[in-house]
């Protein structure tokens, strides 16, 4: 599992952690550690409890038992104000983007600014704006609908809602699926750009094995209820636990380790 | 907004001062540092004029909100004439900085809202939108007509287990919620009319008065109003999110027509409940009634029956049960017009049920007020 940390630099801890919808347990005696600039990835088979683990750690999901803790903070049992404070340092990206169809782009940027702060509209715009162009959208974008923008745009813009507050970590939740090829590779260099220049920490779940590759420095592999294999890529394709073996001994996962290996 | 909404300001904001001749920026340059407060701090500082030094070296934290509002204070001093050079900023914030100026270049900036129309250019905006509506909605009434005579030609394609679940929804499971409104409006006519006949002690009209407002008026269209704000309502509702979905497309690429799936069972299955509903209405609210005349008007159960099978002919009650398969015909073609008017997302079905419900009524009320002026004409209004 994961090396002892400086305390300071772990972002994200969970310890001995159970979820559970009615009788069936998603999650069991499930440990992780996420530190400080470093981009996670969370895999595992359809099922294994990958966006359950998410949302409990984004607090959409109360955990039957175990610790989260968040930037040092436990979160279970958290009151109301120290949960919407602690919100603010955590972004999220939907995995359909969850953009409110009833505000344009910009207005949907805008709506963290304006729960969090008090700044004037009119900055509130200007930030709005920027946090589009970071996006990597083109300058018209902000004053279009969400119904009207293609899937790259749409995750481009959830994106930019999502990194509105400045926020230290950041949550996306399969940000390549449905996108083409030069999209997905397209977000991926994105997601590298903006960890390296905003500092950010990113946890993702992802099945795009061109992901794991290019993105992250550790991959946890869920499977049996809890974190069966926590390294990073090439370390966690040589392990021997059969589920991991079976995940990543098809072709197409040997193809995208053949490329990412050519790529180096 | 509760106070404890607002990012609290940790300690050392951002701040500017003037030290020495130097000009330093300090503290945490962040969401959270208080950055709202640089524009009026940077009117408190004598800028001097010509070029100065900005000393960067101060700056604790700096995140892209801060970087973008470094970069506007820079350009606010430029613009009035100064050369303004930053120095000591440490290379990562350096790094964040030259990122939020390269991308500010690229940023849109919100369009100049369109000139407000006039009064005379908004009339005639609102009146072809409306009329351009009103053809439509012609049109997907023929749709469901040509659909209807598809389905007489070929009776054995029809979706017999749709129409009967929307029976059942629709029909059923309306009956306690008619049952119990119609009660209550039979009892408030009762009791309203009741106290002016009985200054004349012309206390049996009563029957005259229940039956004849209850049956071909009230109950018809009370039903029909529940039945739209209830049924109509999530007709709309639900092919608004199919639309959303994308599961009308689906239907269409499986060969489905929406309209045979979709409409047609609706609009057969209210056609046929809402007359049921309208006789369910009218003995409830005529039970509404009798049981006021009893109590109030010293009028029995039996002398009210007696009465009712003298003065009420079997006109006045199929007059009322008459205009109930209109009424549902226009509820359900209303509701899933605008279904299929859907665009985009979750809004736009809250607006569409909302028109959806207030155009049944709407409709509904004027048909009511047709009726009474054909039916007076051809002298069935007596």
């Amino acid at each position: 599992m994961a090396l002892a940390a400086d305390p300071a630099e772990v972002v994200i801890a969970v310890r001995d952690l159970r979820a559970q919808f009615g009788a069936a347990v998603i999650l069991d005696h499930l440990d992780l550690e996420v530190r400080r600039g470093e981009v996670v990835a969370l895999v595992g088979g359809s099922g294994s409890g990958k966006t359950t683990l998410l949302r409990a750690i984004i607090m959409l999901l109360r955990p039957a038992a175990g610790s989260i803790q968040l930037f040092g903070q436990e979160i279970l049992g958290i009151g109301e104000s120290a949960a919407f404070r602690l919100r603010s340092r955590f972004g999220m990206l939907f995995q359909q983007g969850a953009l409110f169809s009833s505000l344009t782009v910009r207005d949907n940027v805008a709506v963290p600014l304006r729960e969090h702060t008090r700044l004037p509209a009119r900055y509130i715009a200007e930030i709005a704006d920027l946090k589009i162009a970071l996006a990597g959208l083109p300058a018209d974008a902000g004053d279009k609908w969400p119904r009207e923008l293609s899937g790259g745009m749409l995750k481009r813009a959830a994106l930019a809602r999502a990194l509105a507050l400045d926020p230290a970590l950041l949550f996306l939740d399969e940000p390549t699926a449905g996108l083409d090829p030069v999209s997905a590779g397209a977000f991926d260099e994105l997601v590298v750009q903006l960890k390296e220049s905003l500092g950010l920490t990113v946890v993702m779940v992802t099945h795009d094995l061109d992901s794991l590759w290019r993105v992250t420095d550790r991959v946890a592999f869920l499977g049996e209820k809890r974190v069966v294999g926590y390294a990073p890529m090439p370390e966690l394709i040589a392990h021997e636990h059969p589920l991991i073996r079976a995940y990543f001994e098809g072709p197409r996962a040997r193809a995208a380790r053949e490329q990412a290996c050519r790529a180096k | 907004m509760t106070a404890n909404a607002i990012l609290v300001p940790e300690t050392d904001p951002a701040v500017i001062h003037r030290d020495q001749g130097r000009y330093c920026c300090a503290g945490r340059w962040t969401l959270d540092g208080g950055i709202e407060t640089l524009d009026a701090q940077r009117q408190g500082v004598n800028w001097g004029s010509g070029a100065l030094q900005l000393d960067g070296s101060g700056i604790r934290a700096i995140d892209t909100t801060g970087a973008l509002q470094l970069l506007n204070l820079i350009a606010a001093l430029e613009r009035d004439g100064r050369r303004v050079q930053l120095t000591g900023l440490r290379a990562e914030h350096q790094a964040l900085l030259d990122l939020v100026r390269e991308r500010r270049a690229t940023a849109g900036e919100a369009r100049p809202a369109p000139p407000a129309w006039n009064g005379l250019e908004r009339l005639g905006r609102w009146f072809s939108r409306h009329l351009s509506h009103g053809i439509e909605f012609l049109a997907f009434i023929g749709e469901a007509a040509t659909a209807l005579g598809r389905l007489a030609l070929h009776p054995g394609r029809f979706r017999w287990r749709a129409l009967l679940g929307n029976i059942e929804t629709a029909g059923v499971h309306a009956l306690p919620i008619i049952a119990l409104l119609s009660f209550m409006i039979g009892v408030v006519i009762a009791y309203q009319g009741g106290q002016q006949l009985k200054i004349y002690g012309a206390n049996i009209f009563i029957v005259e008065l229940v039956a004849l407002t209850l049956l071909r008026e009230l109950a018809p269209l009370i039903t029909a109003i529940i039945v739209a704000g209830r049924t109509g309502s999530s007709y709309t509702a639900q092919i608004g999110t199919m639309r959303i979905t994308e599961e009308v497309d689906a239907l269409h690429t499986i060969g489905i027509r929406p309209m045979d799936l979709l409409v047609l069972p609706k609009l057969l299955a209210l056609i046929i409940v809402l007359p049921l509903l309208t006789v369910f209405a009218d003995l409830f609210s005529v039970f509404g009634g009798m049981v006021v005349a009893r109590a109030f008007l010293e009028v029995s159960f039996t002398d009210f029956l007696d009465r009712f099978a003298q003065v009420v002919t079997l006109t006045s009650f199929l007059l009322g049960v008459g205009k109930a398969p209109v009424f549902a015909a226009i509820i359900a073609l209303v509701g899933c017009y605008q279904g299929f008017r859907v665009r985009g997302g979750a809004d736009s079905v809250g607006r569409h049920t909302t028109i959806s419900v207030v155009q049944a009524i709407f409709l509904v009320i004027a048909a009511n007020a047709l009726f009474s002026v054909i039916l007076g004409g051809v002298g069935l209004w007596r």
